[in-house]
This record gives C-alpha cells, structure tokens and sequence, in this order.
C-alpha cells in the first residue's frame, strides 16, 4: 500500500500529473474576485471566508477525474482490484494521495490568499485549520463520485454535477468556523461538526468507492 | 396471502398493474380534483394572508411528495441492492423524475407564495435552501441514469449513489439550519396537541396530500411500465439482430 502511495504522489509531482494546477486555480480564484467584486477592504474581508472555501473545494475537484481516470485507461486498475490488498484500502491511498498532492498544498497556500483578500487577523489560525480538518473529507467524498464516474467518456461534467451537492455540508461547516473566526466568535461547535463529517466520511465512503469501482470493473 | 415479492416478478408486475393503473390513475385524478376544488373555492380566506393562503393545498403536498418519492427510491435502491429485483431499480428510476417535478413545485409555489407574504421570491431560509439542494440531488441521480448505458450497471451505481446521496442530504439539512435561521414557519401540520390549522384547512389539505401521493403511484407506475416495456423492446431487438 506503501508503494502504491508513492507511485501514485511520483506520478502527481512529475511532468504531465497535473500537481500544481490546482494551487493555480485557487491563485487565480482569489485574483478574479476582487476583480470582479471591487477592491473595497470591507467588503472582501466579509466574503473572504466563503470565497477561499469555495475555491479550495472547485480546487479540488478540478484533479478529482485524475484519481482513477488514467489507471482505469491502461488497465492498472484491474490489477489493484484483483490484487491481495483489499481495493477499500487501495481507495483509501488513492483518497489520500489526492488528499497529498491536492488538499495540503491548499492549506499551506491558503494564508498567502488569506492575505489578497483582507481576511482579518484573527481567522488565519482558524482558515488553516478548517481547511486541514475539512480537505481531507473533500479528498474521499471525491473519491467516491471519481469511482462513480470512471467508466464513463466524457465523465468531467457529471462527476462535478454529482460532488458539488455532496460538499454542500462540508463547505457550510467550514466556512462557518472561519468567519465565527473572524468574528472572534467561539468556533468549537462548528469544528466539532466539519471533524465528524470528515471522520464519518473517511470510515464508511472508502467501502461505497471500492463497491461501484467493482461494478464499474466487471 | 400472496407474498409482496411476487411482484418483482415484471410479468407478474405488468399484469396486476393493467387493471390496478387506471383504478389509481382515476382516483389520484377524482381525489386531487376533490381536494384543490374543495381548498380553493369552499374554504375561508386566511384574515392576514387573504386568498393567497390558498396556494398551501399545491405546495404542501407537492413538497411532502418531493421528499417521499426521494425516501421511496432510497427503499426501492436498497432492495435492488439486496435483492436484485429489477423491477424495484426501474421503479426507483421512474420516481426520479416525479420527484424532480414535486420539488420543483414545491418551490415554485413557495416562490409565488413568497412574494406577497414575505416581499421576496426567494430567501436562503435553511427549508427553502434544503429543497435547493434536494433538487441538485435529483438531478445528478437522473444525470447519471442518462449517460450509463448498461442497465444493470447503471442500477447498481445510481442505487449506490441514492444511499449515500441520502446520507448527505440529511447532512445538507442540519447544516442549511446550521447556518441560517430563516423565514419559513414551522410544521403546521404535526400529530402533537396544539396544531395551528383549522379543519376548515386541515380536511380539504389532507385530501389533496392523498390526491397528490395517489398521482405520484399513478406516474411512477406508469413510468415503471414504460420501462419494463423498453427493456422488453431492447431484448427484442436484440434477439432479431442474432438471428
């Protein structure tokens, strides 16, 4: 399982696996909506929350087709399914790679766009901290819909179709413990909930994934 | 007594529901004809809301059988799932589309509703925001019965999707009351001591709900033929090219 992980971050980092584009996307995001909304410090500092919450989750998504798309094309999947590891583990590698090469980079990168758009002082601590909690749900709810779609041509569109309403209660339970942040408002109830829906996720979606990847399969 | 599961048999199914379809087909027709006639013209205005409060006898039961026909697909996916009766996963996927339908009335109406009373069309009120997100669910649930071609993959997939979809839309729920308090009043209609509408209301609503849940039997019985029939069509067409 190791080893899978690491062939599976070598061939994110190197030429051509798409490591990066994301950051990018998120870089870009942040450029667009002061652009489009105005550079009033006011007004960007009370959507910041929001604004880098959205935008890590549609970060996300943007690599979730990559997860089993390629494996699934030169046949490794078919390999890993028949393999001695159990492929609800193998899932949970690939989920965790993603989590790797997509959601920690955004974390990291997060303060920086904090930063463009005004966030106040006080939710800094608690943006990393709901993104570190938060991304990883992200990371195998996305799973899921990938191995839900990876048999299909032209599965770009439904699979973003399918996630986005599953993230809805993870986005609304981590903006919110940013911008209670903001507000110097107690966060813990919140954290509490965004923490539960990532440990629910990464316990029973691993099983759901691994159980349409072998429909898809047969 | 005749085992319920008989009708996962679809000769079984096609042949009790020749002469069941029209029985319902009439009486959703007779009840809900009943019930709106009855709640729009022989009921009292509402002393604050006026005539508008009449529209509650569309929404009410469009908006009960929007979360219903969900509940019955998660039923009718956990039986294909389990016991792969494949009429059950063609019912789940002729209830999509029923369902899709009562949300959106649910929220039309409400729209309608809304505009007179609370001076907006729309508010992001954690029910109204529910239904929102109820209806993303019914369409990627229909979206991906539309681009798999294999039947039973396409079953075993959306059945899959239904069940945990339905996690999350609970989840989406709690979260949408999380995150806002809003406008929309409470359940008016509840079996506790106390209830706040009148049986003036209270009758002619309870019988557009079983006018309501009377259409949503009818269509998803209908679609369920229409389903069983393709099916037959396909194999059909299938066994002529092999000859």
């Amino acid at each position: 399982m190791i080893a899978l992980l690491m062939r599976d971050l070598r061939l994110a980092f190197r030429a051509g696996g798409g490591f990066g584009l994301g950051l990018a996307f998120f870089l870009i995001l942040a450029v667009l909506v002061p652009l489009g909304i105005g550079p009033e410090p006011q007004t960007l500092a009370r959507i910041a929350p929001g604004i880098l919450w959205v935008g890590a989750l549609l970060a996300c998504l943007l690599s979730l087709d990559r997860i089993f798309a390629l494996d699934f094309e030169d046949g490794s999947l078919d390999l890993l399914a028949t393999a001695p590891v159990p492929l609800e583990g193998a899932v949970s590698i690939k989920a965790l790679a993603h989590w790797l090469t997509t959601g920690l980079p955004l974390v990291m990168i997060s303060p920086v766009l904090g930063l463009l758009l005004f966030l106040p002082s006080e939710a800094y601590l608690w943006l990393v901290i709901s993104l570190a909690v938060g991304t990883p749900a992200l990371s195998v709810i996305g799973t899921f819909g990938a191995a839900l779609t990876v048999g299909l041509k032209r599965g770009g569109l439904l699979l973003s179709l399918l996630v986005l309403p599953l993230y809805i209660p993870t986005l609304v339970f981590g903006a919110e413990v940013v911008s209670r942040g903001a507000m110097g408002l107690a966060v813990d109830t919140p954290l509490a909930l965004l923490a539960g829906i990532t440990a629910g996720a990464v316990a029973i979606l691993p099983f759901a994934s691994a159980h349409v990847l072998r429909i898809n399969l047969r | 007594m005749a085992s319920f599961w008989e009708y996962a048999n679809p000769l079984k199914f096609m042949r009790t529901t020749d002469w069941l379809l029209p029985i319902v087909a009439v009486a959703a027709l007779v009840v809900t004809a009943t019930g709106l006639i009855w709640g729009f013209f022989f009921t009292p205005d509402d002393f604050r809301q006026g005539s508008t409060v009449k529209i509650v006898f569309i929404h009410v039961p469009a908006a009960m059988m929007a979360i219903n026909a969900w509940v019955m697909m998660l039923v009718a996916s956990l039986v294909w799932l389990i016991r792969r009766h494949h009429v059950s996963a063609l019912a789940a996927k002729a209830a999509a589309p029923v369902g899709l339908v009562m949300t959106l009335i649910g929220l039309i109406t409400g729209a309608v509703w809304g505009q007179p009373m609370w001076g907006t069309w729309w508010a992001w009120d954690p029910r109204l925001t529910s239904f929102l997100i109820l209806f993303l669910f019914y369409l990627g649930y229909i979206a991906l019965w539309s681009a798999i071609d294999d039947p039973d993959t396409g079953a075993d997939l959306t059945a899959v999707l239904c069940l945990v979809g339905s996690v999350f839309a609970v989840l989406s729920r709690y979260a949408a009351i999380f995150w806002n308090q809003g406008l929309h009043q409470g359940a008016s209609l509840s079996v506790a001591p106390g209830t706040r509408m009148d049986w003036a209301y209270k009758a002619p609503l309870y019988t557009c709900m079983v006018g309501f849940g009377l259409i949503f039997l009818t269509l998803v019985l209908a679609g369920t033929r229409t389903e069983i029939r393709a099916r037959r069509m396909k194999a059909l067409v299938t066994r002529e090219r092999m000859a």
